[in-house]
């Protein structure tokens, strides 16, 4: 009988090439996502060298990073940001790459159109210049961030150069508390096992609470499992996933999408097989959750107080943690549901999706944002905008005085005109709250997208379970 | 790729856990087309105050690690985004080599595809090395790919392992891409047998 094998080893398995004698692997990738940051760099390489993109078809590119979230209709005014546009434009021309402009209502943060589109479906590699594709593991596609070099390599071959990684299984059992979401579930793991407890690793997520969370909700763990270091996150393909997946532009259509999912039904780990870590948590033990630091794995509960470094044993921990401390401008033991924030952003590849819009919108509904906030809702794609006001969200957001803007990547990173200033807070459903990260100086604070909604009515990091009915 | 010869340097410490990304360039300085150029916004928020003037406590600006180009760093090196512009800051601004217990992965690949040398030890064998790159002025090390060997300054010896087709890569400054189009008749069988399997991803 064969080797009981993960879903991660399965695919891995579809896509190996060839083998070194060192373990070196030459895999093929099934898709390619590119955006104007990480690629102007590859397409020179590719220019400089005479090539030619393998596989147009499998590509797909589209402008996200640095574009403005206010109207789009008059262009860019940042020259260089509208030169990165201008240049993928080109780009995609010359090299015969499928574009979805600015102004065409598909665009979106590239990790939020690719299972809109239905370009991610299950068994495939997908990569993308950009560290949250590990998103689309979400279907079961082994999806991963790689560099502008890599970009390059799969532009001109449709592979890459590569090891297998290790499997951790993560299973999330029992039932998630109310106010608790995909968001502290994943903010839950990654404080739990570091922001290098991942490393070398393809994590796949099991568990009742996983299998019951919506694609969307999966998306989101998924799309954090390189805050946990790890290559890549993956969930098994389930009816959930056909159900998402059926009748998407790219999805395989008629007798093509039976065949699919017969292939498909044929992924998920067989029974024994063998993970290298395995890491368990009780759904009933996960509250919602706030970061305190400038780690995504400096985790506490929203009813916690600010840590103090002196209870750190280690030297070195205990000098970073008040690095953190300092730079976040918090005071050891201060209750973390008192702080106040300057701005709340709901938005990134992590928590732009229509079911983010809903949650944060629920919390929303019929308050006011507090008047020192400047609350900004941004959405992943112009198709969860325009869902998102076909559902009434704008009215409700409008309505309780947040900003309703254009789809992006936006404050998640701030490379364009949505950043704090020096010293301010924010309360994020983004994804990292490294220093500076968004913008030189600004504090933040990673929650899930109702934990922000709260914020910004409350003025301070607030506990959403006092806001639900 | 330029080849990675035998490197006699200064090494700079910087112990702290989890150097991120951002920290290594910060995204605003990302908004380039070039590889080239980015080695001036190298740690730009953690080596400059807000004012433009260099911040005390920041090894780096220390006269002696002007020159610097082994970087002695603390665990998880590199953890974040996949931006190659972090490996391109750092060769930029003439770091060929850096040393720590553990790197992100991405950050890792990326590295190596621009010829810069991370060489992951055991956390004794950091220590020591930290210690020795403290050492200001006198802080020269010699890493030697070959022999997968790093001399201290005090002249003892420390191995180090390194997979064999990162080496044979980075010795022999060889380009990746030209390797793998060689495979272009695997490529193509690959190909050949997936589109019978899979046929709806190639229509």
């Amino acid at each position: 009988m064969a080797k009981p094998r993960t879903l991660f080893d399965k695919i891995w398995d579809n896509h190996v090439i060839e083998t070194q004698a060192d373990g070196t692997c030459l895999i093929y990738i099934d898709r390619h996502l590119v955006h104007e940051v990480t690629s102007p760099q590859a397409f020179e390489g590719l220019r400089l060298a005479g090539r030619k993109v393998r596989r147009p078809d499998a590509t797909l590119a589209v402008a996200d990073h640095n574009i403005p979230t206010t109207d789009r209709a008059g262009g860019i005014s940042d020259e260089e940001s509208r030169i990165q546009v201008e240049t993928l434009e080109k780009n995609c021309t010359d090299f015969q790459v499928p574009y979805l402009p600015v102004l065409d209502v598909r665009q979106g943060i590239v990790h939020i159109i690719g299972p809109e589109q239905g370009l991610t479906q299950p068994g495939m590699t997908i990569v993308c210049g950009d560290s949250h594709t590990s998103t689309h593991g979400a279907v079961g596609a082994l999806a991963f961030g790689i560099g502008t070099s890599e970009v390059e390599h799969v532009l001109a071959t449709q592979t890459l150069i590569q090891r297998p990684a290790k499997n951790m299984r993560v299973t999330v059992s029992g039932t998630l508390a109310k106010g608790v979401g995909a968001k502290d579930v994943i903010l839950a793991i990654i404080g739990k096992i570091g922001t290098a407890g991942g490393t070398g690793h393809v994590i796949e997520y099991a568990g009742d609470v996983v299998r019951n969370l919506s694609m969307e909700g999966r998306m989101t763990v998924c799309n954090m499992s390189i805050e946990a270091g790890a290559r890549a996150g993956l969930v098994a393909p389930d009816e959930a996933t056909f159900e998402y997946l059926k009748g998407r532009p790219m999805a395989p259509k008629g007798a093509a999408w039976e065949q699919a999912i017969a292939f498909w039904k044929t992924l998920p780990s067989d029974p024994g097989a063998r993970y290298d870590t395995e890491l368990t948590l009780a759904a009933g033990d996960i509250a919602p959750l706030v970061t305190w630091g400038t780690s995504p794995q400096d985790v506490l509960p929203i009813t916690a107080n600010v840590p103090n470094p002196a209870d750190e044993a280690d030297p070195g921990k205990r000098q970073s943690m008040q690095r953190s401390i300092d730079y976040m401008g918090l005071t050891p033991g201060m209750a973390l549901n008192q702080v106040k924030v300057d701005t709340v952003f709901i938005g990134s590849c992590t928590n732009g999706r229509i079911e983010d819009m809903r949650q944060a919108a629920a919390v929303a509904k019929g308050r006011r944002v507090a008047a020192h906030v400047r609350a900004l809702v941004v959405p992943g794609s112009g198709l969860v905008k325009v869902q998102a006001e076909e559902e009434g969200l704008d009215r409700v957001f409008l309505e309780a005085g947040f900003e309703w803007r254009e789809p992006g990547c936006s404050m998640c990173l701030a490379m364009n005109e949505d950043k704090l200033k020096p010293g301010e807070r924010s309360a994020s459903t983004s994804n990292r709250n490294f220093e500076g990260r968004q913008g030189p100086g600004g504090r933040t604070h990673l929650v899930s997208p109702a934990m922000a909604a709260a914020a910004a009515i409350r003025g301070t990091l607030a506990d959403v379970r006092e806001l639900l009915s | 790729m330029d080849k990675f010869a035998k490197l006699s340097g200064i090494a700079a410490p910087l112990p702290a856990i989890n150097i991120d990304t951002d920290k290594i360039i910060p995204a605003r300085f990302l908004k380039t087309i070039k590889r080239t150029g980015l080695g001036k916004n190298l740690f730009n928020d953690w080596k400059l105050n807000a004012d433009g003037t260099e911040r005390a406590d920041f090894a780096l600006n220390e006269p002696a690690y002007k020159k610097a180009e082994i970087l002695v760093v603390g665990e998880n090196f590199g953890c974040g985004s996949s931006r190659e512009h972090a490996p391109w800051a750092l060769t930029d601004a003439g770091i060929k080599c850096v040393i720590g217990t553990s790197f992100a992965d991405i950050f890792f690949n990326n590295s190596f595809k621009n010829g810069l040398l991370l060489i992951k030890l055991a956390p004794t064998d950091v220590e020591k090395l930290m210690e020795d790159a403290k050492g200001g002025h006198n802080a020269r090390i010699t890493v030697d790919l070959e022999q997968q060997e790093i001399v201290r300054p005090n002249g003892a010896v420390i191995r180090f392992d390194i997979e064999p087709f990162r080496k044979k890569c980075l010795t022999e400054g060889l380009d990746d891409i030209a390797l793998s189009l060689k495979q272009a008749p695997a490529i193509d069988a690959f190909e050949g047998r997936d589109r019978l399997s899979r046929p709806w991803l190639y229509s």
